[in-house]
């Protein structure tokens, strides 16, 4: 077996007196694409987030490589994560946001070169190359000069990909990728993460597209109240849940199918 | 109406004016550049999560704000001597006070305006792995910048004619002048009005400019 590219160990996050996630145990080898489906409320964004520590785990560890990411601070499993180890991490691990995040001052372009300016320090005539590179991957090659706010969601979210992709991240993490954009929209964005899945790529994806999520991942993880309840293939999880949770979950998706 | 505008006077009086226009644009582009340098490190102070730096900034924004400035320029003239046992010129006392009320204000202005940057901004360019002065940097201030030039342009407009109080520290600047040559001739009417115009025209091609550069920044967007 594969030594983990990512594992979580006894993941707890509080918020307050809010206990979100509870102790949550999981790893990610090179090359698994794994969707985390789930109610409204479930954890399942802020698992994702304590991933590349845009929210900071209460208690708990999160190992890249095998190497623990921060250092114990305090008795209780906290730990103090300095701002230099984080943007490493940031690197290895991208995101894709749900209200994409595109800088609204700055091209489509220069959205997708400027972690490669700043971040990887890149010469411009390099991050430029790259950064075309991955724009074209995601069908926006008519597009450079466009500032965001010109383009529509599902056009937006591919910028926001393709600046992802640009970093060369190892992982990519995805939050909910089409749950902002109009239905007709979400087509186009499914269709270039496909495209990475064909690539081979490690990638995370918090999602309510059930079917997408079926054809998508290696494994799927049904969460509910801070925990995984239901880990499997899609098959398993989606097709047939022992969970008598995750089936009802399920079933109100299907309820209005035709 | 009889009265007998004396033109003469307004020609005659125009050199001494201009002396005092210089003094007061010697007090108004320093304590502009030094209020808005210093505002932006107050204002990140005033945002810090650290108590320790919030609540002195916070105690000195209030403080600058919340009293006449006219005070406050008397104040630097005759007390604050007293305390650092340096007496200040005249022109230094003015500098000084409208500069540090003028940190105060742009502090909020830029509170305000990084603040009402959405914190998806924030979070995007973290996950790229950028660090947080380099987010500040490229990210957030570009746009901040936009949103604020208004109100700075504000600000500039109304700290180019509180420095005609620097007059009562009895600062040669265009306000003394005038108040000095009407009592010298007994014709504030044309002295005055003279005076008005000046301050108008110092004052007018800034609020010009900036309105222009509002127009072609929020083309961009």
């Amino acid at each position: 077996m594969n030594e983990p590219i990512l594992r979580v160990t006894e993941l707890n996050k509080k918020f307050g007196e809010h206990h979100v996630l509870k102790g949550i145990d999981f790893s990610v080898e090179q090359g698994e694409r794994v969707a985390i489906i789930g109610g409204s409320g479930s954890g399942k964004s802020t698992f994702l987030r304590c991933l590349n520590f845009m929210e900071m785990p209460s208690s708990g560890t999160v190992s890249l490589d095998g190497k623990e990411i921060g250092k114990p601070a305090g008795k209780n499993g906290e730990r103090r994560y300095p701002e230099s180890e984080l943007c490493l991490v940031r690197e290895r691990v991208g995101m894709v946001f749900q209200q994409f995040n595109l800088f609204p001052h700055m091209t489509v372009l220069e959205n997708a070169m400027e972690g490669l300016l700043t971040v990887k320090g890149m010469k411009k005539e390099a991050a430029r190359d790259l950064a075309v590179k991955e724009l074209d991957k995601v069908g926006l090659a008519d597009k450079h000069d466009a500032y965001p706010g010109r383009l529509s969601g599902g056009q937006q979210q591919r910028v926001a990909i393709a600046r992802s992709l640009a970093m060369e991240p190892e992982i990519l993490l995805f939050d909910e990728p089409t749950s902002s954009l109009d239905p007709e929209l979400v087509g186009e964005v499914l269709v270039v993460i496909r495209k990475l899945a064909e690539e081979g790529r490690t990638m995370l994806l918090v999602t309510h597209e059930l079917g997408f999520a079926y054809h998508f991942a290696t494994k799927v993880i049904f969460l509910a109240d801070g925990v995984f309840h239901e880990v499997g293939t899609p098959a398993e999880v989606l097709k047939n849940p022992k969970q008598e949770r995750t089936r009802a979950f399920l079933n109100r998706f299907t309820e209005f199918a035709f | 109406m009889n009265y007998q505008f004396d033109f003469g006077l307004i020609l005659q009086s125009l050199p001494v004016l201009l002396r005092g226009l210089l003094v007061t644009i010697e007090l108004w582009i320093p304590s502009i550049l030094i209020g808005l340098t210093a505002g932006f490190f107050l204002s990140l102070a005033r945002t810090s999560k650290s108590i320790a730096l919030r609540a002195p900034s916070l105690f000195y924004i209030e403080l600058f704000r919340d009293t006449p400035v006219l005070i406050q320029l008397i104040w630097f003239f005759y007390a604050f001597p007293i305390i650092i046992g340096v007496q200040l010129s005249p022109f230094t006392a003015a500098l000084l006070g409208l500069a540090l009320n003028t940190s105060a204000y742009s502090a909020e202005i830029f509170r305000g305006g990084i603040q009402s940057i959405a914190l998806g901004q924030w979070e995007g360019a973290r996950a790229l792995g950028m660090r947080n002065s380099q987010i500040l940097r490229r990210i957030i201030l570009p746009q901040v910048f936009k949103r604020m030039l208004p109100a700075f342009t504000n600000r500039a407009i109304e700290v180019a004619k509180m420095s005609s109080l620097a007059s009562v520290l009895s600062v040669h600047e265009l306000m003394y002048q005038g108040r000095l040559l009407s009592s010298t001739y007994y014709r504030p009417l044309e002295i005055l009005t003279t005076v008005a115009v000046i301050y108008f025209i110092l004052i007018y091609p800034g609020t010009w400019l900036s309105a222009r550069l509002e127009k072609r920044l929020a083309a961009k967007a």
